[in-house]
């Protein structure tokens, strides 16, 4: 026991360095692709034209743009080990806060998400593979492969469409306008209906393949010779499926809760622009468009580190419940 | 569906029409026809209304006189008042005044067909370009990786690791980050085409590196090796034919969600800008018109997409199938 507990401290210290690690070459790969790219914040469109060259000199001088490359991104590594991630040009204001707040937005979008995919996706897979002899399950395993083969895009572009038609949902938005005002169950309900529709949309991207996956991993186990065995000696159907089957297809199903981490929140990203949920995705867009280095830089930096938690934490769950993998 | 062939025979058939879309569409696809604006597909008829059935399908127009007259759809023939490419031949075309727009024209009266064909050229061109970058790219980090293994094997999978530890449209807006936002189409596109295949480099760099790594063990390359060959022969010879079958399985995965990827950017405003047409843009517009159920033609971009994506999809399946029995009676 002590020994296993010793081993996934170790490897816990091992993700910590190696995300580390990645974060530093991701950061300083954004930060000289976004530094060395022709064009900044004060280039010629985004100013005034009847600014001197001088005054721009002065302008970049003042937000440290004319500094040499590594010098700044050492001040940047050095000054976001504190916590402070540099001022927004665009926004004229402190990136932290900002970068905090939209990141908590996208997190509990994924969350909620997540846990809707596999409330679906587990008795889904399950279902299917137990009804894999009958027309049912092959109708609706079928369908899950035809979802996969929507686009994503779409997906979500459809959803708004039918919303702003019926009139039903809010198409966009975090809560109604002056909902902040609300309190108690009001605030709550708001939010769950401003959250409904893109959580369907991340819902009707992610959960299909999953299903597929669940239903491949439970089929495998299903015709595993230790389960043909407990046929044999005569445990009954149910508890060979929720017993033997879905034990033995546990492993590949907490990796796959990884991966549908990883895919959700990218996912994320698209149906937060085309639901105008105030997440990092828009943040990062516009930042895109324009040319808001250090916000580029924060909200890449962060997104990683967040997939970079969600990844490990469901490696290091996957160890700590399967002996079988040596830590 | 079995054979894959028929899919793939779609997928095919996608190419052809938007590669010869400068002699399938009717309009140059930026001629905007402001007398047209948000027009329904134009009806095509070949009943008049005495009854009489003609051979030569016809439109209706309003005349210089205000009556409405038939308008012969002419095939293989020049259209009048093509100024932009008057020695053109097109498919099919009706004189002027009446217009002949198949799938109808968006707000600025550009014809959506000609759009569609020529948006395709952009969106499924990038797709394919891109995809042949990153495999590419990815064939050959894979084949080196795996083939020499040490230190090199640790470098390039460690930096695939990196690749797929980020999200994936992260990692696109990163990446377009570093190029200038106004450029002209043809250079967007190929800025795109790198953006997209620089993201997508290491899933098949991973998948290429485990073929080549189960290939170097095996006995004939150990008796080539003994025979001289030199590693690049090796690789050349045995590591690269084996991988070509994981490659061209990737490609069928890979090249779809790549033009769903040119598509995203467009429809961002960050891809190929207007007036060039691309999916995603007209995707975009689509989603701006408030009336879209009443506009339901401007949804053509969208229907393409789902089209090609699904062939796509049985495409790949079949390929996967195929590779998975091969690998069995071998």
């Amino acid at each position: 026991m002590s020994a296993r507990s010793a081993a996934l401290r170790s490897l816990f210290i091992r993700h910590v360095v190696r995300a580390g690690a990645v974060l530093v070459v991701v950061s300083w790969l954004v930060f000289a692709a976004t530094a060395l790219a022709p064009g900044d914040a004060f280039g010629e469109a985004r100013l005034e034209r009847t600014l001197s060259p001088e005054a721009i000199a002065a302008l970049r001088h003042a937000e440290g743009l004319d500094r040499p490359l590594l010098v700044r991104y050492a001040q940047w590594l050095r000054s976001a080990a504190h916590g402070d991630l540099g001022r927004s040009i665009a926004y004229r204001a402190p990136i932290a806060p900002l970068v905090a707040q939209r990141a908590v937005n996208s997190l509990l979008l994924v969350a909620a998400a997540l846990i809707v995919t596999w409330t679906i996706v587990l008795p889904l897979g399950v279902w299917t593979a137990a009804r894999d002899r009958s027309t049912d399950g092959r109708i609706v395993a079928a369908g899950a492969t035809a979802l996969i083969a929507v686009p994503d895009l779409l997906i979500a572009i459809v959803l708004v469409l039918v919303a702003a038609r019926s009139g039903v949902l809010p198409t966009g938005g975090l809560r109604a306008a002056g909902g902040a005002d609300a309190a108690g169950f009001a605030a709550i309900a708001d939010r769950i209906r401003h959250s409904f529709l893109p959580v369907l949309a991340l819902t009707l991207i992610a959960a299909p393949p999953l299903v597929r996956h669940v239903r491949a991993s439970l089929l495998d186990a299903l015709a595993s010779p230790y389960v043909l065995a407990a046929a044999a000696r005569g445990i009954p159907y149910r508890r060979r499926l929720w017993r033997s089957a879905l034990r033995a297809a546990a492993n590949p199903l907490v990796s796959l809760f990884g991966l549908s981490f990883a895919a959700l929140f990218s996912a994320s990203m698209m149906v937060e622009v085309v639901m105008s949920w105030p997440g990092l995705g828009p943040l990062l867009l516009d930042a895109v468009r324009t040319r808001d280095e250090q916000v580029i830089l924060a909200g890449v930096v962060l997104a990683t580190a967040l997939l970079l938690v969600g990844n490990s934490c469901a490696d290091l769950l996957l160890r700590s419940i399967d002996p079988r993998i040596s830590a | 569906m079995t054979s894959g062939l028929g899919p793939a025979i779609g997928v095919a058939a996608a190419y052809l029409a938007v590669l010869s879309a400068p002699v399938v569409a009717p309009y140059d696809p930026t001629a905007q026809h402001r007398e047209h604006p948000l027009a329904p597909p134009t009806g095509i008829h070949v009943v008049d209304r005495e009854g009489r059935v003609h051979l030569r399908p016809f439109v209706l127009a309003n005349g210089a006189d205000g009556a409405a007259r038939a308008y012969p759809v002419r095939f293989f023939t020049r259209a009048s008042g093509d100024v932009e490419a008057p020695s053109s031949v097109r498919l099919f075309a009706v004189d002027p005044p009446a217009a002949i727009f198949l799938f109808g024209t968006d707000t600025l009266g550009r014809d959506q067909f000609s759009r569609l064909l020529y948006g395709g050229r952009i969106s499924l061109g990038a797709g394919l370009l891109a995809a042949a970058c990153a495999l590419t790219i990815g064939v050959l980090c894979g084949c080196v990786a795996g083939f020499f293994g040490g230190w090199v094997d640790t470098a390039i999978m460690g930096a695939s690791d990196i690749f797929m530890a980020l999200p994936w449209l992260y990692l696109l807006l990163a990446i377009r980050a570093a190029l200038p936002l106004t450029v002209d189409p043809g250079r967007a596109l190929l800025a795109i085409v790198l953006v997209i295949g620089i993201a997508g480099w290491a899933r098949p760099a991973r998948l290429v590196r485990g073929v080549a790594s189960s290939v170097r063990s095996r006995d004939f390359v150990a008796a080539a090796t003994a025979a001289g060959a030199s590693p690049a022969r090796v690789l050349r010879s045995h590591v690269a034919p084996e991988a070509f079958s994981v490659a061209l399985t990737q490609a069928s995965i890979l090249i779809p969600q790549y033009t769903l990827a040119e598509i995203t950017l467009s429809f961002f405003g960050i891809g190929i800008g207007e007036p060039t047409p691309s999916w995603g843009t007209m995707i975009g517009a689509m989603l701006r018109q408030e009336l879209s159920v009443a506009h339901w033609w401007l949804a053509a971009p969208a229907a393409a997409l789902v089209g090609v994506s699904l062939l796509y999809h049985a495409t790949a399946d079949a390929l996967h199938r195929r590779a998975l029995t091969m690998g069995v009676t071998r």
